[in-house]
């Protein structure tokens, strides 16, 4: 009976420890994040002067200075931006990268084996290489400066993560459905319509999820191709609101933009966390 | 092949556009579908991919500026001499066109920022993702909320806000500082304009980001039958012997994924180095990142064609390493075989 209770206090205080050093080690993880929150809510001159959470004044001033923005456009044009090209890119990524991988997961065609391998060696190809030609080609065509060249690669699949992603889940639903609406005379493309789409939500719900983190967070190809501030995006905009040298006079402002621009990807996350897990668990997807 | 044709000469449909010959007709009837479904991915793949691949090689032996296109000319190998000529000593060369072109000064400061920035983040990211792994994947209560919590760096790191939140954190005057201060200590430098250390304010934000490696990893372990433990347990072996002879080995082929994963997004890091060092390489070169290199030498100073070159040996960088890594993983990746 004695030893019964020491091994269940022995389980109690180790696993009290576990969550001691979890939480411990979790709160400096987060501790940066947390801070730049709180410190938006701090007047201007009390930001770097005080480390800590519990502020001593609060204000919601930067927010009001941030979101004017600069050059005569407000935060509220970028945001705007940011979301009406994530809405695209969304919309983009899902019907090009469904219909790739209905493709692959579901149709037999002469050169399946071959281009599903090429697809794979997209996957690891590093962008790099292509970047200066787009640019060159996007610039003849007169794309840049125009959303463009940042949307029209999502219509032609070329995320081939979210391609991957889809063949992995469509490869898993079962045949009988589809077979049975091929027997009643469906289509290849009814089937893809009406039976594998559906089904499939739960990865699309997930492509939907990563393109607009990485469309909203993207900043390279936003600084290639948006040139003047009435088309900036949230990210390419707050990169000119810190400045080349970094001199801002307005650090709360940058903060509390910095604080609005991270909202949708935390929204996301807590609402949709399953999906996250699943989609990095499957693909191995950067988040 | 007969069989098929004859079901098709039966057949009274006609396929547009095909010459009316049976097997052929059959054969794009076949595949017809399929390939309109891929149509789209095989529009980006020949034209967003393939030909600029080709055309960014042979613009790497041109000295292309896009602002003069037309006074393009061919220069063999000079860009890839720009390079490494100063591997064999030289400042300057004359190029198969007359010109006397410069030895790139910053060119190998730029590869070892990236190689150090590669080698030192990625094994450190995957150490911390395996060991915070394998702390929550225990039966434990809140384990979906540490998960998220620990996710939460990862979900946000890759944006300006947190690339601006960095640069404030390690400044003279910013929080690790005040921070540090508090513990006593004194003379305390500017990490992120420091030439000794800006590099590893960028090292720590990457090791930061362990979220999704840590994700890959949990799923991973949760594959591990609990019997190996247990029989492991009846055998007499202490939780480090576990962690060695059966969770290490049986995980070996999540690492190998989590390692090429991150290598190849680490040789492509950008926008933190571009942001930390307000658009430059920083002090002293010390944050010039690879990519940023190139992108100040393709749009800062317009020379696309050396851009192009420097493009594809980081891509043969990445293949090399890429293989390297595929190639030992026989000897230290535990296919299961027999499993």
């Amino acid at each position: 009976m004695a030893s019964g209770t020491n091994a269940k206090t022995g389980t109690f205080i180790r696993h009290g420890l576990t969550h001691a050093f979890i939480i411990a080690l979790g709160v400096i993880m987060i501790y940066p994040v947390v801070w730049m929150i709180i410190s938006s809510f701090k007047p201007n001159n009390m930001i770097f002067s005080d480390p800590g959470l519990i502020p001593k004044a609060v204000t919601i001033e930067n927010y009001i200075t941030g979101w004017r923005g600069y050059a005569g456009t407000t935060f509220g044009t970028f945001f705007v931006n940011s979301l009406l090209m994530c809405v695209i890119a969304i919309i983009g990524n899902l019907i090009s990268c469904s219909m790739a991988a209905y493709a692959f997961a579901r149709l037999k065609f002469a050169g399946r084996t071959f281009w599903f391998a090429i697809m794979m060696i997209t996957l690891m190809l590093p962008g790099h290489v292509t970047l200066v030609p787009r640019y060159i080609m996007f610039n003849t065509f007169g794309w840049v400066g125009s959303y463009l060249p940042i949307l029209v690669p999502k219509f032609l699949a070329t995320d081939a993560f979210f391609v991957f992603l889809l063949v992995q889940f469509m490869r898993g639903l079962p045949k009988e459905i589809e077979e049975a609406a091929i027997i009643d005379g469906c289509s290849k493309l009814g089937v893809y319509l009406r039976i594998i789409l559906p089904l499939a939500t739960p990865a699309l719900v997930t492509t939907a999820l990563f393109t607009f983190l990485w469309t909203w967070d993207d900043f390279f190809n936003h600084l290639l191709y948006l040139t003047t501030p009435a088309s900036f995006t949230v990210s390419r905009a707050l990169r000119t609101f810190v400045g080349d040298a970094g001199a801002v006079s307005n650090w709360g402002g940058a903060l509390a933009m910095s604080t609005l621009s991270i909202v949708p990807a935390f929204i996301l996350f807590f609402t949709l966390q399953k999906y996250f897990v699943q989609g990095i668990a499957t693909t191995g997807i950067k988040g | 092949m007969v069989s098929q044709s004859r079901r098709t000469s039966k057949s009274t449909k006609r396929t547009f556009f095909v010459p009316d010959i049976p097997w052929l007709a059959a054969f794009v009837r076949r595949n017809a579908v399929a390939y309109l479904f891929l149509a789209p991915w095989l529009v980006g793949f020949f034209g967003l991919t393939v030909y600029p691949m080709g055309y960014s090689l042979l613009l790497s032996f041109t000295d292309y500026d896009f602002t003069q296109p037309n006074s393009t000319q061919f220069i063999g190998l000079s860009n890839y001499i720009k390079m490494f000529g100063s591997l064999f000593g030289l400042t300057s060369f004359t190029a198969p066109t007359g010109e006397v072109m410069r030895v790139d000064p910053y060119y190998m400061k730029s590869l070892s920022v990236t190689v150090t920035y590669v080698f030192v983040s990625v094994p450190l990211k995957l150490i911390f993702a395996l060991a915070v792994a394998v702390l929550l994947n225990q039966r434990l209560r809140w384990v979906p909320f540490y998960r998220a919590v620990y996710y939460i760096p990862t979900l946000l790191g890759g944006s300006i806000a947190i690339a601006v939140l960095w640069r404030k954190l390690f400044e003279k005057d910013g929080l690790v500082n005040a921070f540090l201060g508090a513990l006593g200590f004194t003379n305390l430098p500017s990490w992120i304009t420091h030439p000794d250390y800006a590099l590893w304010t960028l090292i720590l934000l990457s090791v930061w980001q362990f979220g999704s490696s840590m994700i890959i990893f949990l799923a991973g372990l949760k594959q591990i039958p609990q019997e190996y433990y247990d029989a492991a347990s009846v055998d007499g072996a202490n939780k480090i012997q576990q962690f060695f002879r059966i969770t290490l080995p049986l995980l070996s082929p999540v690492i190998l994924f989590n390692l090429v994963i991150q290598m190849i997004g680490a040789f492509q890091a950008f926008t933190q180095a571009y942001i930390i060092g307000g658009g430059r390489g920083g002090v002293l070169n010390s944050t010039l990142f690879y990519t940023l290199h190139m992108y100040i030498q393709g749009w800062a100073y317009h020379e696309m064609g050396y851009a192009s070159a420097m493009a594809w040996v980081l891509l043969a960088i990445i293949g090399v390493l890429t293989a390297i890594v595929f190639k030992s993983s026989k000897w230290w990746v535990d296919y299961g075989v027999g499993d």
